[in-house]
């Protein structure tokens, strides 16, 4: 529902009200997620998460949705 | 049309006086380095290499560095994402000590020589000194012993005595950019107390590691002058980092530094710094993408930090390490006298 790298939503931020289903562009925020940067904000709710990167890896909480971490 | 006599050339001369007699470039050398047109920029990286190839040798430190204390840093430097002052999205963290011991021997089993603990803070507190103090014996404890680098702001001459006698050989401070540009970087400390704790450090037989970051929105002339004020603290180490233009810091906006001009820096302080550990630290894998790494490689540096970064990320650290076999260039070990 929202971007990891921004916190913004994936569709519909206010162009067309509350049914809005339009796509939102977030290939800047795509070229940098997962590459040079690790999630940042939380995909349920957007609130911004605790993370720790470490040499390789990295985990990411939300203190409502739990913790997330890197596969490598 | 004649060719322009050799005698003028800034590559010429460097091959005298950087290779042969192992004097490094001048200030204005250097811009005129830094100025070179693109195609000469192939003869630069071979005789930056010469030059590593002769004064340091074939082999590269591997290195690999964790954040033990992560944002809410009281400094203002404008690059950072770590800086409470900015509407940074990264939060602050504490890396507990089993996590720590993970991340030193993730480290070591890469073949890296060197764990670099890093804190934002402006200096160490009595709290942050003890956690590196209990993470470093934890380190030891899991049978670990890779040299561990610190590099915890700036200190005082007892914390300085402290992390000797911990055993820390290293330590990293980094100058970020031309004494005249850090007043645009920084306003809550300047260069000089910077300088001030890199001259403890020294003093107390700790090892100097002191880089900075191109593309903080220097010009050329002060890329020039940040390399001859690294070259007279004389570090055993310089790490060189490209802006990462990170979200909600001041430089957010910035451009990436372009390959060329990257290449042309990397080439550069290998001829201002020619023995010099050279390392290839954060924002290469923006700047560069895969090839550029290579040419650095090639063109002077002799160091990589492997991994991730601190709070952003890294290539996977065997891409490098197979590159690193690719280029026939043998990975430091750690010295087996006692
Ligand atoms: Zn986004
Ligand atoms: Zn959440």
């Amino acid at each position: 529902m929202y971007c990891g790298y921004c916190g913004k939503a994936r569709v519909g931020v206010g162009v067309g009200g509350a049914d809005d289903q339009t796509e939102v562009d977030h290939s800047a925020c795509a070229s940098r997620l997962g590459v040079i940067d690790p999630p940042r904000f939380c995909g349920e709710c957007a609130r911004r998460m605790v993370v720790q990167v470490t040499p390789a890896g990295w985990t990411a909480a939300c203190s409502r949705h739990g913790e997330i971490t890197s596969a490598r | 049309m004649t060719a322009a006599p050799e005698q003028l050339d800034v590559l010429s001369v460097a091959r005298e006086q950087v290779l042969e007699q192992g004097v490094g470039l001048s200030e204005e050398q250097v811009l005129e380095v830094l100025q070179l047109p693109d195609e000469r920029i192939p003869d630069l990286l071979e005789l930056a290499h010469a030059v590593r190839m002769r004064w340091c040798g074939p082999e590269v430190e591997v290195e690999g560095i964790v954040s033990l204390k992560t944002g809410g840093c009281p400094e203002d430097c404008h690059f950072c994402s770590q800086s409470g002052q900015f509407p940074s999205p990264v939060r602050s963290a504490w890396l507990d000590i089993p996590g720590l011991v993970k991340a030193a021997r993730q480290t070591a089993e890469t073949g890296a020589t060197e764990f670099c603990i890093v804190a934002a803070v402006r200096g160490p507190d009595k709290r942050l000194l003890s956690q590196v103090r209990d993470g470093i014996k934890a380190i030891r404890e899991d049978g670990n012993d890779i040299q561990i680098a610190c590099s915890l702001g700036m200190l005082t001459q007892e914390q300085v005595d402290e992390l000797v006698e911990m055993g820390v050989h290293r330590y990293n401070h980094n100058l970020e950019t031309a004494r005249s540009h850090f007043p645009n970087v920084v306003t809550t400390h300047s260069w000089e107390e910077r300088w001030d704790t890199l001259k403890m450090i020294r003093d107390a037989g700790m090892e100097v590691c002191c880089g900075g970051i191109i593309g903080m929105g220097e010009t050329l002339a002060q890329r020039a002058e940040f390399a001859v004020q690294l070259a007279a603290l004389e570090p055993d180490e310089v790490p060189l980092n490209f802006l990462i233009p990170n979200p909600g810091t001041p430089y957010e906006n910035y451009p990436v530094v372009e390959g060329p001009d990257a290449l042309r820096a990397v080439g550069a302080f290998r001829l201002a710094l020619p023995r010099t550990i050279l390392r290839f630290a954060g924002g290469r894998e923006l700047t560069f993408g895969d090839l550029g790494a290579k040419q650095g490689m090639l063109g002077g540096v002799n160091a990589i930090i492997v991994g991730n970064y601190l709070t952003n990320l890294g290539r996977p650290a065997q891409d490098d390490l197979d590159m690193l076999d690719e280029l026939s260039m043998p990975i430091k070990e750690l010295s087996k006298t006692l």
